[in-house]
């Protein structure tokens, strides 16, 4: 079947989509963008998460018939001129170290941060609630709750 | 290879050059990482790529009667359907250490998950569609799961035919290694002894779960060899596998790192590397293959579950006297790193204490149990869960604070171990132990909010709501531990740096090439800080790590830092002086201080240790070629264990860590919180404090999840994996792990490259058994099982 949706501002189309594939699959081995990562493919680490009209969703449990004529966000689609706040703040805060987990993470805190809008800051309960669908297993989380702050207080900054 | 050994500190340049090592610099790969513009080995893509997948065994232990493949091959869009009569050479195993594992199943299965064939498709499902349509006729033989059943009487034996010479040594051929450590007198010690205190402990069987499937790309070549883009930890000792499995030359198997999404020693067996290969070779196609989590959870080896058997002997005022030990180690159906982690597991039994007359032994089984080899802390960690419990049990035994007993007995420099090695550089066991209980504890009740309601998110059970704070108790524990950094016993460890230096529009620029693999630790960075600081230049470029450099050794052991940053440091400081040679040859007749000064480079100019300025590096190697050197590095030598009594010079360098638990346990429901994890580890020099602090707290982490969720079960009726997926394998979330404080200290190893003590592992060892104190602490009950299940609390 052929599917087309909106990605990142830009429509897309693939061809020859069999029925079982999922938006994961399609993103990245049709579309091109492999930002999405395949961690477990069942719903279970988060590294796939992108937003579907703008909801975060784990790319590898929606069907990719499912996104037909949908606006998909995923992490290639954060950036703009240059890195966004939390994109920035991931790097400066030593967030990131083997990375794999990052696209899902910086989709899921973009998604926390634009529902707690400046000048409020999430606590770090929020952080924790709103993060808990990915798992990290390199940095034992405490830089990523500094990567999540920092972003929240520069907002503030205008940065 | 030539010779090359350590190089003497007074070889590092005096100069600070920003950017060099001790500062926090930023990691290089970072912005692509967070754009997701980072090519991990998953991501790999080659036009006119076909997919592979492999069959894998239901069966632990069976004989393969029958097989047939022609329906696979019928399907369409299958390229190739390879089994065991498919592999092209008379080679046809691999390992780390003994070469046991059949790249595809030779007749006989020995494990569940074990390859039995091979497909390549166009589509991955239709990989998997041709691959449930090989047709295998199995008959089923006796299990192997445990010591009793694999050293029984008439146990099928699993490796009958194993040619290692190492047999000879052991009891029994289901025993992969065993080393005994016997020095002083125990049974004399034991008499002095006013209190003997015994324990028995179970670990349980870790996964490393990194993040990053395993994955890669092998592209065939037109000579007939292949290229391989992979996530792996040591491409050489990679390519050294595979290639006598393909028939092939080395130089013909050509290795390229791609990205890699965590390793913590589950890279360090080979997993999807030989099968895309002979897939990529048999059809003349790039061949992709990416494991989907169940199938990673049989792709790579684990950390070997124990049973371990403690006696230790006190005397009334608290010193210890003696200590007997057993530990068992499941190494499960082939040998992987068995042999190595017994080697640790053994000589480092005894932890961070002085015990002189002791009586061990460690052994590692053959079983039809997931093979169990490299995960960080690598045998230390299961000994360290079971001596500190012991050191709680003889404190409590004597009436001592527990951390007061520990630094009673903590080792120092000058401390010998049970190998009778001597510890010749700072160990600060007593201090990390001090600096962790000087911390201020968090607050009693720390999930009450202002106004005194509960916040269900801090409580044991947290968003389950299962308690408002009713039945919870709180509890704090300690532990320290003791890791070896580097590889042991011997083993010719060494690393190869490339460092080129020229001037690019003018700009002088240092292009650093090894064959280490980044696996996120932050090698990379540190390498580039190095080279930073060795040449005063800026700009650094580090080329892609492949085979075309000699051998980095692997990325664990807690070693790429010292080995490669010792080897990126030989190479600078080679480059240096041939730099400093050109410019005496070239300008030299322009200022006597060349010839006489001692010289630097800084700033990307060459200067005198006074700081005058001679020259632009520029201006040195404008119209030169450019200066290239690569050389190896090596640590000072170890030596074997001796066989009989664990004796020698075993080690390299240890690094020391220590924990402070604090929980809170919800005795109704046997629910745990970590509500604090604190840690002190010496790094002896900080290259990159931010990356150290993070290793320390990823360590920790890991370390936290063995204690009270991670475990891999086998059903020991089927010896079949019960929960292959992150669904019933449980990680910790951001939500299960709490603040993690850490203390680092600084206190250099003289025979270091800067100091530096490899930081990876040690954080891993001590923070299981800290939460274990800590959990006992709270619920008064003995636990000697990790992880620590509800039902353990409950008594259910
Ligand atoms: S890959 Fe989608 S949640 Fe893990
Ligand atoms: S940084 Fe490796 S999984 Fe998060």
């Amino acid at each position: 079947m052929r599917v087309t949706f909106t990605v990142n501002g830009r429509e897309q189309q693939a061809d020859d989509v069999w029925e079982g594939e999922s938006l994961l699959y399609v993103l990245r081995e049709r579309m091109g963008l492999p930002g999405s990562k395949n961690a477990c493919e069942q719903g279970e680490c988060g590294s796939c998460t992108v937003r579907l009209d703008g909801v975060p969703v784990c790319a590898c449990l929606v069907a990719a018939g499912q996104a037909e004529g949908r606006e998909v966000v995923t992490v290639e689609g954060l950036a703009g001129d240059g890195l966004s706040a939390v994109q920035q703040a991931f790097v400066d805060a030593g967030a990131v170290q083997c990375g794999f987990c990052t696209p899902g993470l910086l989709v899921a805190a973009d998604d926390l941060l634009e529902r707690c809008p400046w000048p409020m800051s999430p606590s770090d309960a929020d952080i924790r609630e709103g993060l808990s669908g990915n798992l990290c297993r390199c940095t034992g989380y405490e830089k990523i709750l500094d990567a999540v702050r920092l972003a929240a207080a520069r907002r503030g900054e205008g940065a | 290879m030539s010779d090359v050994t350590r190089i003497p500190t007074s070889l590092t340049q005096g100069s600070q050059t920003a950017g060099g090592i001790g500062e926090s610099k930023l990691r290089p790969d970072g912005t692509l990482k967070v754009t997701g513009e980072f090519a991990y080995s998953s991501d790999l893509w080659h036009e006119d790529m076909v997919w592979g997948h492999t069959l894998r065994s239901p069966y632990a232990h069976a004989e393969i009667v029958a097989v047939d493949t022609s329906a696979a091959l019928a399907q369409a869009g299958v390229y190739a359907v390879l089994t065991y009569d498919d592999l092209p050479a008379a080679q046809k195993n691999y390992g780390l250490e003994i070469a046991d594992t059949p790249a595809l199943a030779a007749g006989r299965v020995r494990h569940h998950g074990e390859p039995v064939a091979l497909v390549a498709a166009d589509h991955p499902e239709t990989a998997r569609r041709a691959a449930a349509k090989i047709r295998i006729e199995w008959r089923e033989l006796p299990l192997v799961t445990d010591e009793e059943s694999a050293l029984a009487p008439g146990a099928p034996v699993l490796h009958p035919d194993r040619a290692d010479g190492h047999a000879r040594h052991v009891p029994h051929p289901n025993i992969v290694h065993r080393q005994p450590v016997v020095r002083g007198d125990a049974a004399a010690a034991a008499r002095r002894a006013d209190h003997i205190v015994t324990g028995e402990y179970e670990f349980g069987m870790q996964d490393q779960a990194f993040l990053g499937p395993e994955s890669g790309l092998a592209v065939p070549a037109e000579d007939g060899g292949v290229d391989l883009y992979v996530a792996t930890q040591w491409l050489h000792a990679d390519r050294r596998q595979i290639a006598p499995v393909l028939g092939l030359p080395e130089e013909k198997v050509r290795m390229t790192l791609s990205g890699v999404g965590g390793a913590f020693g589950g890279r360090e067996d080979l997993s999807m590397q030989i099968h895309a290969c002979l897939l990529a070779l048999r059809t003349g196609k790039p061949v992709k293959m990416v494991y989907d989590r169940f199938e990673s959870f049989f792709g790579h080896v684990h950390r070997h579950p124990a049973r371990i058997r403690y006696e230790h002997g006190v005397t009334a005022e608290g010193r210890i006297t003696h200590a007997r030990c057993r530990i068992v180690l499941d190494g499960g159906a082939y040998a992987s790193s068995t042999p190595a982690v017994v080697g640790n597991a053994a000589s480092l039994s005894m932890g961070p204490y002085v015990v002189e007359d002791v009586e061990i032994e460690a052994v590692g089984l053959y079983t039809n149990n997931p093979p169990c080899g490299a995960m960080r802390g690598f045998g230390a960690v299961q000994a360290c869960f079971a001596y500190e419990a012991q050191m709680d049990r003889l404190a409590a035994a004597v009436g001592m604070d527990p951390v007061a007993f520990r630094q009673l007995n903590a080792m120092s420099q000058g401390s010998r171990l049970p190998t009778g090695q001597q510890v010749d550089s700072p160990a600060p066991v007593a201090e990390i132990l001090r600096r962790v209980q000087a911390r201020p504890l968090p607050p009693e009740r720390q999930w009450e909010s202002a106004g005194g309601a509960a916040d269900v998110r801090a409580l044991p059970g947290g968003l389950s709501n299962t308690t408002h704070g009713e039945g919870v108790v709180r509890g704090v524990g300690y532990a320290v531990g003791i890791k070896n950094v580097g590889f042991s016993e011997g083993f010719d460890d060494f690393s190869t740096a490339r460092v080129r230096l020229e001037a690019v529009g003018g700009e002088p620029v240092v292009t650093v090439h090894t064959a280490a693999a980044e696996v996120g630790q932050g090698g990379i960075t540190v390498q580039a800080q190095i080279a930073r600081t060795e040449l005063g230049v800026a700009r650094v470029v580090i080329a892609p790590a492949d085979t075309r450099v000699g051998s980095a050794g692997s990325t664990s052991a807690s070693r790429q830092t010292y080995m490669t940053g010792g080897a990126v440091r030989n190479a600078c400081a080679a480059v240096r002086e041939q730099v400093l040679a050109l410019g005496r040859r070239k300008l030299g007749t322009y200022h006597p201080a060349w010839a006489t000064a001692e010289l630097l480079l800084e700033g990307g100019k060459v200067v005198t240790d006074g700081g005058e300025v001679l020259a632009a590096l520029a201006d040195v190697l404008d119209g030169e070629p450019a200066v290239d050197v690569e050389l190896p590095f090596r640590h000072r030598p170890t030596e074997p264990f001796d066989i009989e009594t664990g004796q020698g010079f075993g080690h390299v360098q240890y690094s020391f860590a220590a924990h402070r638990a604090v929980v809170e346990v919800d005795t109704e429901l046997g629910l745990v919180k970590v509500v604090e994890l604190a840690c002190a580890q010496d790094v002896g020099k900080a290259l990159n404090p931010l990356s150290v602090v993070g290793q320390i707290q990823g360590g920790t982490t890991q370390g936290l999840g063995v204690a009270v969720m991670e475990e891999i079960v086998v059903d020991p009726a089927t010896g079949r994996v019960r929960n292959p997926s992150f669904t019933d394998y449980l990680i910790p979330t951001i939500l299960d792990t709490p603040a993690i404080p850490v203390d680092v200290l600084e206190l250099a190893d003289p025979h270091a490259p800067y100091g530096l003590r490899g930081v990876g592992e040690a954080s891993t060892l001590s923070a299981t058994p800290a939460v274990l104190a800590a959990i006992r602490q709270a619920t008064g009950l003995a636990l000697t099982k990790a992880p620590v299940r509800p039902e353990h609390l409950t008594g259910t």
